[in-house]
């Protein structure tokens, strides 16, 4: 590998009003490789991101690429220098052809008056011929999302690009389509191309990049080869402390309880789930786990009345309950924290206070029907405190929080009705590593107080550090269970994919529900 | 009327000082504030500009004709707070005069055919909220046909001609044309509405969830609230609302003309969004809105006093609408960036 570096960003600062995003940053991308960055929320990696694209200019400091100063000046500019970003939102028309997107910014710039589909179709696909067999004529509409980001992808290397910055793109992909992506991004950067990899996956960027920098608070952490450090070295340095304990501790043999405070039996709905029983027992964790579309969502949304057309028994603290509708789900004390924070969890325009108080605003209100609103700001002061909601006043809009924040704030909406069950949907997406262990120690301390905690999450690692117990959800039905020393990425895997590699541990497993 | 610790305005006050300079420096951050201060200054300019404009006479032609608009105005801030709009509001406002004042002619006694009048009012809205939350129908599109089809109803009860009432008793005429005291009925009935619903909107817990829905209506439906009910009844409440204007227009002008409040809803709900409501829901005051109605109406009031054409008076009310929503827009974004 050669050590002259194809980019160089010497001593960059920006800022935005009083915050500093950036101090004073070094940082090097080598011809050929995969570099990772990694960073808490707000710690300077999109800023910098963005100055390489032209989107932002630095206050002070220099850009250099194959050794040659430069100023960036806009992403047209950033384009024309070979820099190419795919951006963590997918930005393509839905309405038009795989091709016509591709070569958006080509066909802007033509002359001629009428489109020549034929070529603009070959020339895509021969594009494609390096990434993925996918028909350039098809609608980016009817595209699964981990296409869309190929397109996204592919369009950038149209623009015959050096160096490509991808922004989290397997935040929306399966495991499988990851793969094929980091299978691609390999070919990509054996031909030459350097790319900037963005993610908060610890495994993906040991697996799959060469050197890994950390940003905290707008400075340059470390540069490292991943051959040299370990995952816990990088998330140690991103929040700058040792965690030891990324996990609250687990519930003891002695605390175990056999007191079943939470059952479902023989639930279904019409098509999206099916024989649906389990047990939630007192302090317990219950972990939900299952491919992106197995059910898990909606086998909670179904069980709270939310959605769905369903039938079966449920039991709660050993009395049969009904709940035909969300008000009776509340009313029994089932909540269900939803995995779209942004799109319906919290109110992003109303006040922090407003925001906790929504679920149940009778209660702090007087008979005659008008609220209190001594006692609804003294109930949001009460559970923002408890949660350790960093925060401006208390009737400051929820947008003004960072996402970890805004999360608490909707956790603390559910602990406002003092829940008995709360059903958690992806409770730590989007959040960085300092609130996500906040917030499992929140999770854990309810539990032990007795609020049943059952946890649906996409990330293993997070269900098996926070759960006692894991259920696994396979099209729609329980494909197994796994608890104690059977709970691994790979026994979860299996059940949720069932690979027929090794039947017996599947049937093993299965067993286990009994 | 305004109470500066409602949990729930969030506005601009981004400090969060105590004490009274801090409460000074919040009051002057609010939008309501912005407009009084506005109008006070259009009345100061005007005062000095024409002698008949700061004269008992002109304040209560004014107040008069913003008075019955400004129940509308009520109307319209909350379904627009809801995440609706209403473009009937015109029409369901001459249809409830129209239907009031047939039924009279017919024979039914005033008090009577305005309660009628007001309930087929309330009808209608049931109607239009049917259409949008069951059948899942846009409030922009439903109402629009609406607006067409009401104004063809009131042409079709009146024939084409507006109802003269004068035989209207007198007792039913002082709803609209009486005093009490130097005070008109109107405006005092006026005031009870905007009180009653500035306090409901900022108090009860009911319009609460109107708020929510607004804001975010998926976010509402999973914190356990039935958002469809709250946009009906917000749909069902402006046309109740606009019944009750309609009946108080009949007692005020002793007629009902089939052509009445062409391009209302524009003004109304252009007086809303100069008050801070958004079309995207979730924020607005009535108090807002009302200041919005007023400033709109004072400064009709004042270019016909300066001879101004009355051509020039619609690009004038359009160009502050437009300066309010450019505000808006950048204070919006001055919040997202902090």
């Amino acid at each position: 590998m050669p050590t002259k570096p194809l980019l160089k960003i010497s001593k960059i600062s920006k800022s935005f009003g009083a915050t500093k995003a950036l101090k004073s940053v070094d940082f090097e991308l080598i011809k050929g490789e995969i570099h990772a960055l990694a960073g808490e929320n707000g710690a300077g990696k999109s800023t910098l991101m963005n100055i390489i694209d032209g989107i932002h200019q630095p206050d002070s400091g220099d850009i250099f690429i194959n050794g040659e100063k430069v100023t960036i000046q806009s992403p047209a500019h950033a384009q024309q220098m070979g820099i190419g970003f795919v951006h963590q939102e997918i930005a393509l028309c839905p309405d038009i052809s795989v091709a016509e997107n591709i070569f958006m910014a080509q066909t802007n710039s033509s002359n001629s008056l009428l489109m020549n589909y034929s070529k603009l179709n070959e020339q895509a696909r021969a594009v494609f011929a390096q990434l993925s067999p996918i028909d350039p004529a098809t609608m980016v509409r009817d595209l699964s999302i981990s296409n869309q980001q190929l397109v996204e992808i592919a369009k950038a290397l149209t623009l015959d690009c050096q160096i490509l910055i991808l922004d989290e793109p397997t935040a929306a992909l399966t495991d499988k389509e990851t793969q094929v992506l980091f299978g691609i991004m390999k070919t990509l950067a054996a031909s030459g191309i350097s790319i900037i990899y963005i993610s908060h996956r610890m495994v993906e960027i040991f697996d799959n990049c060469d050197r890994v920098s950390v940003f905290r608070d707008g400075a340059h952490i470390v540069t490292n080869f991943v051959k040299d450090i370990t995952p816990d070295d990088v998330v140690n340095s991103m929040v700058g402390r040792v965690i030891e304990d990324l996990y609250p501790p687990k519930l003891s043999v002695e605390e175990a309880s056999d007191d079943i405070i939470f059952q479902a039996r023989n639930y279904n709905e019409r098509s999206k789930f099916r024989d649906i029983s389990f047990d939630l027992k007192r302090g317990e964790i219950l972990g939900v786990a299952g491919l992106i579309g197995a059910g898990r969502s909606e086998i909670a949304k179904g069980i709270c009345g939310l959605e769905g057309n369903v039938s079966g028994d449920l039991v709660l603290e050993n009395l049969p309950i009904t709940i035909n509708s969300y008000q009776d789900s509340i009313a029994h004390g089932i909540v269900y924290l939803s995995e779209d924070r942004k799109g319906d969890g919290v109110f992003l325009d109303l006040s922090i206070a407003s925001n906790i108080s929504a679920l149940f605003v009778e209660q702090i209100s007087t008979n005659s029907g008008f609220i209190d609103i001594n006692q609804e700001l003294a109930q949001a002061r009460s559970l923002s405190d408890r949660l350790n909601l960093k925060r401006g006043h208390i009737t400051h809009p929820v947008s003004s929080l960072s996402g970890g924040n805004q999360q608490k704030v909707a956790i603390a909406k559910m602990l406002s009705i003092n829940p008995r069950i709360i059903f958690l949907d992806e409770p730590t997406r989007g959040v960085d590593v300092g609130a996500k262990s906040e917030i499992h120690k929140i999770l854990r301390e309810l539990s032990r107080e007795g609020v049943g905690i059952i946890v649906i999450s996409s990330e293993l690692p997070e269900l098996i550090g926070l759960c006692d117990r894991v259920l696994v959800i396979r099209e729609g039905t329980i494909s197994g269970e796994v608890t104690g020393d059977t709970m691994t990425e790979e026994n979860i895997m299996h059940l949720a994919s069932m690979a027929e590699t090794n039947p017996a541990l599947v049937d093993n497993l299965q067993g286990n529900r009994a | 009327m305004s109470n500066s610790e409602s949990a729930l305005d969030t506005g601009n006050r981004l400090t969060h000082e105590t004490g009274m300079l801090a409460r000074l420096r919040r009051l002057m951050a609010m939008r309501e504030t912005g407009l009084v201060l506005i109008i006070l200054a259009l009345f100061v300019v005007m005062s000095f500009a024409s002698p008949y404009f700061l004269t008992w006479l002109n304040m209560r032609a004014m107040a008069m004709a913003f008075a019955v608009e400004g129940i509308v105005v009520v109307g319209m801030c909350i379904l627009l707070i809801a995440g609706g709009i209403d473009l009937s509001v015109g029409s369901i406002v001459t249809f409830s005069m129209v239907l009031a004042g047939w039924l009279f002619l017919q024979g039914v006694d005033p008090w009577t055919a305005s309660v009628i009048a007001i309930v087929a009012c309330a009808a209608v809205g049931s109607a239009m909220g049917y259409c949008v939350t069951k059948i899942g129908l846009h409030h922009f599109i439903v109402s629009l046909a609406f607006m067409v089809i009401f104004r063809g109803v009131c042409l079709l009860i009146t024939q084409g001609r507006p109802l003269g009432l004068f035989t209207l008793p007198a007792e039913f005429k002082f709803i609209g044309q009486g005093s009490i005291g130097v005070i008109p009925v109107v405006i005092i009935l006026f005031l009870v509405v905007v009180v009653a619903f500035d306090f409901l909107l900022r108090r009860s817990t009911v319009f609460r969830k109107v708020f929510y829905t607004g804001s975010n209506e998926k976010a509402a439906a999973y914190s356990g609230i039935r958002t469809k009910k709250v946009i009906f009844l917000s749909t069902v409440l402006c046309s109740t609302l606009c019944g009750v204007a309609g009946v108080i227009y009949m007692a005020r002008f002793s007629s009902a003309p089939p052509y009445f409040g062409l391009g209302m809803e524009l003004n109304v709900i252009a007086a809303a969004v100069i008050g801070g409501a958004s079309l995207q829901g979730g924020t607005g005051t009535i108090l807002g809105a009302i200041l919005g109605v007023i400033l709109l109406s004072v400064v009709t009031s004042s270019l016909a006093l300066l001879d101004v054409s009355s051509y020039w008076q619609d690009i004038i009310r359009g160009s502050i609408l437009l300066v309010a929503v450019i505000f808006d827009h950048y204070m919006n974004k001055k919040k997202n960036a902090s």
